[in-house]
């Protein structure tokens, strides 16, 4: 008798295509539907920390900026605690640590203020530097991508980063730093995505 | 049989059944797709946690597409259907309270979206978007129309299948799903090039919503029927050290 499995297949992955904002941010594609929209509120006003921004562009293989993609942020609070009960600690109330974010139709810009997440334990108990992970989709994109934020102004613990250091082309590791800039005295991490040729952003396979 | 907890790590990903960042013949994806292999990572908490949903969060008459978006007293133009099934992972266990969240073009293929410019007509009661969390035992269900197949600029006479574009979380961030439900007996399924991303013509077929007349209300609503499966995890048979100690 030949042993048989009784495990399901995944569900298949298919584009979100270019009207995703009707389903995901109503509001973007120009209507209102909902008493309230998911994702406008990472970290609320009483969460700990430092308020912080991040922004950039997702830019496709011949350097122009995609202007139809929304981003899902999942991040730790300010202790490197997830809003999960698989993670133990508590957080503070209103900090939910997941957010939607989509680009600006003219210009391809987004971001999204948050806090900045403390160091998240890893595995084996070796910590894992500050980071915020995200998931990209949009039309083109046949499978969400899931790539991570870290820090310029955290070296010392980007450097010792057991999931940086699981990438064997030290030149890539850069693409995944997001760069500190000061607008109006609130922090601002830069972080272009390029999905495609020179300098191509380091995408994982979670 | 009681099973216990499952808390180990999720069941990689086979990205031979899923699609591959580049197809050919799905044009956008060409400029779109990667070109470095991705950068495999065991699990760590910053995977195996996600966001949780709650009724707070959602109005109960969200996941009602005829009436959600209609004038009171008036109704969507179309085909009246409900979309139901269960949200199960790859262990075949329910995904409870997990948000699922649909948008669709109306009946005429025409998305309500500022840069939707198709002929087809909109529909002043049809927004065309949907949210719910599943009960216990994995289940959701929605009411709307079916959905018109519409032209898209891919090849010149390129047409999208009727479908309704899903998105579902699960209890991990590893497990986030956006997919695209279709309707058995489609012709234009085996013609499109977005479904054919797909390798394997068995992954096509969990994509193919089937007609459920034992769902249909007589006089009323037909129904199709859609399930969704999630990444699954290990159970923890042995030490993984995922936390270590």
């Amino acid at each position: 008798m030949r042993q048989r499995f009784d495990y399901l297949k995944e569900t298949p992955s298919q584009t979100a295509g270019p009207y995703v904002h009707i389903g995901l941010a109503p509001g973007a594609a120009g209507f209102r539907i909902y008493d309230q929209e998911l994702g406008w509120d990472i970290a609320s006003p009483n969460a700990e920390g430092e308020r912080i921004r991040v922004e950039g562009m997702v830019i496709d293989g011949t350097g122009l900026p995609v202007k139809d993609v929304l981003l899902e942020v999942w991040q730790a609070n300010a202790n490197g605690v997830y809003a999960h009960p698989e993670d133990g600690g508590a957080v503070e109330d209103g900090f939910r640590g997941w957010g939607r974010v989509i680009s600006d139709f003219e210009t391809g810009e987004w971001g999204f203020g948050t806090v900045k997440p403390g160091p998240v334990k890893g595995r084996g108990g070796q910590m894992m530097a500050p980071h915020i992970n995200l998931w990209i989709v949009a039309r083109g994109i046949n499978v969400g991508l899931n790539t991570r934020v870290y820090f310029e102004d955290e070296a010392e613990a980007n450097a010792t980063d057991p999931v940086l250091n699981v990438i064997e082309w030290e030149r890539r590791r850069a693409t995944l730093i997001a760069r500190r800039s000061e607008r109006d005295g609130l922090a601002i991490y830069r972080f272009d995505i390029r999905l495609q040729g020179d300098d191509e952003t380091v995408f994982f396979d979670i | 049989m009681s099973t216990p907890p499952e808390q180990g790590e999720f069941y990689q990903r086979d990205r031979r059944w899923h699609p591959p960042a580049l197809s050919q013949d799905y044009k956008t994806s060409v400029t779109r797709a990667p070109q470095y292999p991705l950068i495999s990572l065991e699990n760590t908490a910053s995977e195996i946690t996600g966001p949780a949903f709650g009724h707070n969060d959602i109005a109960a008459t969200d996941n009602d597409l005829l009436t959600n978006f209609a004038q009171p007293g008036e109704s969507p133009i179309g085909e009246r259907i409900i979309v139901h099934g269960r949200v199960l992972d790859e262990n075949a266990r329910p995904v409870p309270n997990t948000l699922v969240e649909i948008w669709q073009a109306n009946a005429s293929g025409r998305y309500r979206h500022k840069k939707d410019t198709y002929l087809g007509a909109l529909d002043a009661n049809f927004g065309g978007c949907g949210r719910t969390l599943t009960d216990e035992n994995g289940c959701y269900h929605f009411r709307t129309v079916k959905p018109g197949a519409y032209p898209w600029r891919n090849r010149v006479n390129d047409w999208r299948p009727a479908h309704i574009h899903v998105s579902v979380f699960g209890t991990g961030f590893a497990q986030r799903l956006i997919t695209q439900l279709y309707f058995e007996g489609d012709p234009l399924v085996a013609r499109c090039p977005i479904v054919n991303t797909i390798p394997d013509p068995e992954a096509v077929e969990m994509l193919i919503a089937r007609l459920d007349m034992n769902a249909t209300i007589p006089l009323d609503t037909i129904a199709y029927r859609f399930d969704i499966v999630l990444r699954g995890r290990r159970s923890t048979l042995f030490e993984n050290r995922l936390e270590g100690n």
